[in-house]
């Protein structure tokens, strides 16, 4: 009986110790080999079609030849300058809307519904009206952009202001500070964090639309140029295109977490995210 | 006491009661009635082809969607979007369960799922169409493999977060693994299996209509824009209005069952607050 | 030494059997020695007390008991069965209350669910809960969540679950440690009284000096860190105990003077086998 116990025990065990943060590094490291060899020899064996995933090598090898062409660095180009602008809208927008709402309980009373109500309708909704508007230039992904990515600003920015202490509120207004001056020292300190957190979101939801507006209206960037290359048959480049997209989804929340941790070194709650 | 606070003891007798209800139904239907009449009327008797007026399109909205075609486009669709998203929910909690509580595991796949989550769902449809082609199946994939990320991911961290004593304790009165699974990983994790689950609700809502328009020969998507190529405006008009609606209706659906299945969390979070 | 230890013959009424019980922990490479060695007996129907001063390792001590723990060396035996994980028939209440009850169940569920763990049938299980809820003096709130009750009424609960699962043994560790004076007296007496009544066998854990003499037949005092026994102090008090008149006899000072120097000398870094 205890034998039983004892052995179950030290049945896979190793899965439930806790690592130490070299032992994690190098896991992480032990992941991706596996996951990269498998891309590369699961084709090769034929255990899926190569015709459809060629293996990893024929699909850098197809990325090194389109980085040398100056249409991907175009392309890629105007992608992130349509997802600049949409997000830099979406957070201006955001920002002074999320300000107003949080900031005067009237407001915020009275466009709560609305919002309820605004918010799930998917902005993909709108791609026949954007095409109709602004045939596949840019401004028709920019619009897709815009509904999707204002709301997580809007909503953490209000957050952040109704989260303005109001101790400090009447501290400042006790000692007849200056507006501007609560704004700086009151205001945005506390809103800071919220609005990092919102604009985290919303450039990882920007930079979504942006690849999707041109896979589908066929805005020039990335997404465009993967589908021309599927429908050419070129295979192993839409792959390389792909993971291209995907390197810059990761770039993109690295360096916003990189920023985050700047803006925020002093803030202590910084790695305590709010759960909404 | 000053002439302020006399104001605001006045406003809140008078807010208590009749009054108090009035103006919250007010702030709730006041803003939408407005947005809504506004569009009826600035839109009465419009002469811009590409805005008809209200009128027309809450008129086709009936023949449009209701005879034959919810049948045929829109119910297909919504299966397509219900089945995928299960099969991401119960992939990802699954998975989510088995990673959130083996160190190792989580260390080993951290950074390839990192980067996999980090590529804009819509760009597996190219993929998937290889494999899949057109037709339901890969529609049902899409959806599923872009809901899973945030759904995996979240449960991930919400099992991670569960508390170490709750996790003692059932260790020490013995739970079987099947009442550990249930009452201590997936209730510990649940409020942020939630979170997760609404991410994966709105990008699978993106990928139904995003799947229909960009290659399908039914559902609601590919019905919208074959209205759009036709020119027909308000039947396009009301395919965007029936989305949202749609939209809008998942999110109440997910609203309370969110209320009933967290009760507990908001309950526990109040009394923290509250501060006893 | 430790072979002769470890292969003593065990007296019938020995039901928790430690012998050179030993823990050391590896933080960043670096050995902590949190246990050096403990050898005790626990019989059958006592109540034991250990006392010791803060950071003494006394979760450490509990945890390798409870089999949370797996010990560096040494043994454990519940009923002669060596302890590798938490053995059947053991109950802990934690320090922690708000933290060991699972806060989406009620309270009755909470008390119920070691019982269903067991496989006891409904009927079994909601008499044994109500049963155990009436000792506890709770019986009014079996329906309601643990985060609706005072710290004092979760901690209740806590013994509730306890006691229904009709432990062997059942250990606390520092349960009154974060509840207010009064609720602490009132708990004290039920730890007593609940003992009496239902013959528990009790290991309780306490850095408060008072506490373990009011509560125990014997108070082993534990060392500094790295934990060894100290002493080994019989409370020769009468058996039916009063919050008043017990902690106003001449013998209760007496050995409070003495468990107070006891503890004095282990602060002080005295280890077994110095001259006192």
């Amino acid at each position: 009986m205890s034998n039983n116990v004892a052995t179950r025990r030290s049945w896979l065990w190793f899965l439930w110790t806790p690592l130490n943060a070299v032992q994690r590094a190098w896991a992480g490291v032990a992941g991706v080999v596996v996951f990269l060899v498998c891309l590369q020899v699961l084709p090769l064996t034929g255990a899926v079609d190569p015709k459809h995933t060629p293996p990893l090598s024929e699909v850098i090898s197809a990325l090194v030849s389109r980085l040398a062409t100056p249409q991907f660095w175009e392309a890629l180009l105007n992608t992130l300058t349509t997802w600049g602008i949409g997000l830099g809208i979406s957070v201006a927008i955001g920002v002074v809307a999320g300000l107003l709402i949080g900031g005067i309980p009237v407001v915020r009373e009275f466009t709560a519904s609305t919002i309820e109500f605004l918010r799930p309708i998917p902005s993909v909704a709108f791609i026949p009206l954007a095409v109709l508007l602004y045939g596949t230039g840019r401004d028709a992904t920019l619009l897709l952009i815009i509904y999707a990515a204002v709301w997580q600003m809007l909503i953490q920015v209000s957050y952040g202001a109704q989260d303005v202490d109001p101790v400090a509120r009447d501290t400042a207004r006790s000692y007849r500070f200056p507006k501007g001056f609560t704004l700086i020292n009151v205001v945005v300190p506390t809103v800071l964090p919220y609005a990092v957190t919102g604009f985290r979101l919303s450039a990882s939801v920007a930079l979504i639309l942006a690849i999707t507006g041109e896979l589908i209206i066929g805005t020039p960037g990335l997404g465009k140029l993967i589908v021309i290359a599927q429908e050419s048959g070129a295979v192993a480049s839409m792959y390389a295109l792909v993971l291209v997209t995907g390197f810059l989804g990761l770039a993109v929340n690295v360096i916003v977490r990189m920023m985050e941790r700047r803006v925020l070194h002093w803030h202590a709650s910084v790695r305590r995210e709010g759960m909404k | 006491m000053s002439a302020t606070e006399l104001v605001r003891t006045a406003r809140m007798k008078r807010d208590s009661g009749i009054g108090k209800q009035v103006r919250k139904v007010l702030a709730v239907v006041a803003l939408p009635i407005v947005l809504i009449v506004t569009w009826w009327f600035s839109s009465a008797g419009s002469q811009n082809f590409f805005f008809p007026p209200l009128e027309q399109i809450v008129t086709a909205f009936q023949p449009t969607w209701f005879t034959g075609a919810i049948e045929t486009e829109v119910l297909p669709s919504v299966w397509r979007l219900l089945g995928g998203y299960l099969v991401a929910g119960v992939i990802g909690i699954g998975l989510g369960a088995l990673l959130g509580s083996s160190p190792v595991l989580r260390a080993f796949t951290e950074p390839a799922l990192e980067f996999l989550r980090a590529i804009p769902p819509t760009v597996m449809i190219p993929i998937l169409i290889l494999f899949l082609g057109i037709g339901a199946e890969m529609r049902v994939v899409v959806i599923a493999i872009g809901a899973l990320w945030p759904i995996l991911l979240n449960t991930i961290e919400g099992v991670r977060a569960i508390d170490e004593v709750l996790r003692d304790t059932a260790r020490v009165y013995r739970l079987t693994p099947m009442m550990r699974f249930s009452t201590l990983i997936l209730r510990g994790a649940s409020p942020q299996i939630v979170t997760g689950a609404r991410q994966g609700l709105s990008v699978a809502i993106i990928l139904m209509v995003i799947s229909e328009m960009f290659a399908a020969q039914d559902g609601i998507g590919f019905t919208i824009i074959r209205f759009q190529k036709s020119y027909a405006m308000p039947e396009m008009w009301s395919g965007i209005l029936l989305l949202g609606v749609l939209g809008i209706v998942l999110s109440l659906i997910f609203k309370l069952f969110e209320s009933i299945s967290l009760k507990w969390y908001f309950g526990l979070r109040q009394s923290q607050r509250g501060g006893n | 030494m430790t072979i002769s230890d470890s292969v003593s013959v065990q007296s019938p009424d020995v039901l928790l059997q430690v012998r050179g019980l030993r823990k050391t922990y590896e933080v960043r490479n670096d050995p902590i020695e949190a246990i050096r060695r403990l050898t005790f007996d626990i019989h059958a129907g006592d109540l034991v007390c250990i006392v010791g001063p803060s950071g003494a390792g006394k979760t450490t001590l509990l945890r390798s008991l409870a089999g949370l723990l797996t010990p560096s060396g040494g043994s454990a035996k519940l009923d002669g069965e060596e302890i590798v994980e938490p053995p059947k028939g053991m109950a802990v209440v934690f320090q922690e209350y708000a933290r060991s009850l699972f806060p989406w169940l009620t309270i009755a569920q909470n008390v119920a669910l070691p019982l269903k763990a067991q496989g006891v049938d409904r009927a079994t299980r909601a008499e044994k809960t109500a049963k155990a809820l009436e000792a506890v003096g709770l019986a009014d709130v079996a329906k309601r969540y643990p985060w609706q009750l005072s710290g004092g009424m979760q901690q209740r609960v806590a013994l509730a679950r306890a006691v229904a699962y009709e432990p062997r043994i059942l250990l606390m560790d520092e349960p009154f440690a974060a509840v207010d004076a009064q609720t602490r007296a009132d708990l004290e007496d039920l730890v007593r009284n609940l003992w009496h009544r239902l013959g528990l066998t009790v290991l309780f854990v306490t850095h408060d000096i008072d506490e373990s003499i009011y509560l125990g037949q014997r108070v082993l005092v534990l060392s500094n860190r790295p934990t060894e026994i100290l002493d080994d102090i019989a409370i020769n008090l009468p058996d039916e105990r009063d919050q008043l008149t017990t902690r106003n006899e001449p013998e209760f000072a007496r050995l409070r003077a003495e468990v107070y120097e006891r503890v004095q000398q282990a602060k002080a870094g005295r280890r077994p086998g110095d001259a006192a």
